[in-house]
């Protein structure tokens, strides 16, 4: 994996405000995959009974994680936005524990990249949910 | 036969904002969001005002698309709860003093939810509306949409399934 890549990408999205305000971090990214890690956090709570993670906070874990694998596609698109996202929730990520996420752009054309993603909390048997969803392909 | 006399309607208001209000800032990230609910009747509307820790693209600037995907869960879940919570008040079921003293009722979870992104979310106030379209015993189906400065102009909507709480009598 080419390191200049992943420093690029890793000053990308330092560089987005929601992403920080998150804490959000990259945690790997290769040709057409990415993966990240969202820290758990009292102030994403959805539930205050439970204090399971509120789902719109995976909800831009698995946005940025899949915009980052359409970028990261050898095809090299010059930016991306999400047409739309479809995300199942399997089961409520343990509170406390971080959640992570693998996305990949299995399929690009000259316009749409279409890319799926699952996150896991720490048991990687269970997925927490899973995505879906089509990006824009801007060119240069 | 002798009229029921009417509540004063500052009473009624009072009940149903403290209800809402119960509802709205129990839930750590709504706040995080800075979303608040405006409320005209049993009628919401969802307001996100603009903070530069929404933005997505600084370049452009846009929001961020899982900001948007966050408003507009919270805009379903809330709208859902509410009017589940709205029936239980009107009808007696429940009282304002449960829901005030801390029993705030259990919120439905999300199943699936799909989001459009129709244009790019300015920096500017948001603002959503959620349509329950079925809310059976288990599971409920609501839609979503979200404007900024024009009503007719949606810049995201959404649908979403969730399964509803189940009710303390059974």
């Amino acid at each position: 994996m080419d390191s200049a890549k992943v420093k690029m990408a890793e000053q990308f999205i330092s560089a987005v405000p929601h992403c920080t305000a998150l804490g959000m971090k990259l945690t790997l990214i290769e040709d057409g995959v990415a993966e990240m890690r969202l820290a758990y956090d009292r102030k994403l709570v959805g539930d205050p009974e439970t204090g399971v993670l509120h789902g719109g906070a995976i909800s831009a874990l698995m946005d940025t994680c899949c915009g980052t694998a359409a970028m990261s596609h050898p095809s090299s698109p010059a930016g991306t936005a999400t047409i739309d996202l479809r995300i199942d929730y399997m089961r409520a990520a343990t509170p406390g524990q971080d959640v992570t996420t693998r996305a990949e752009c299995y399929h690009i054309t000259r316009s749409v990249a279409f890319v799926r993603a699952t996150a896991f909390d720490e048991d990687k048997e269970r997925p927490v949910a899973t995505a879906s969803g089509a990006f824009t392909v801007e060119r240069k | 036969m002798a009229m029921k006399r009417p509540e004063p309607v500052q009473i009624v208001k009072q009940r149903r904002d403290a209800a809402l209000s119960a509802l709205v800032h129990g839930v750590p990230y709504v706040q995080f969001l800075g979303i608040e609910f405006d409320r005209r009747g049993d009628e919401l509307t969802a307001v996100m005002p603009y903070e530069d820790g929404l933005i997505g693209n600084p370049m452009i600037p846009a929001l961020h698309g899982g900001a948007i995907a966050g408003f507009l869960e919270v805009t379903a879940v809330i709208g859902l709860a509410w009017s589940v919570l709205w029936e239980e008040l009107e009808s007696g079921v429940k009282h304002i003093d449960d829901i005030t003293s801390g029993q705030m009722p259990r919120l439905p979870k999300t199943i699936d939810f799909n989001v459009d992104y129709l244009r790019s979310g300015l920096p500017r106030d948001s603002y959503a509306r959620a349509r329950v379209n079925r809310s059976g015993r288990r599971y409920a189906s609501v839609h979503v949409e979200a404007w900024q400065d024009q009503r007719a102009r949606l810049f995201a909507q959404a649908t979403g399934h969730f399964l509803m709480p189940q009710r303390d009598n059974g």
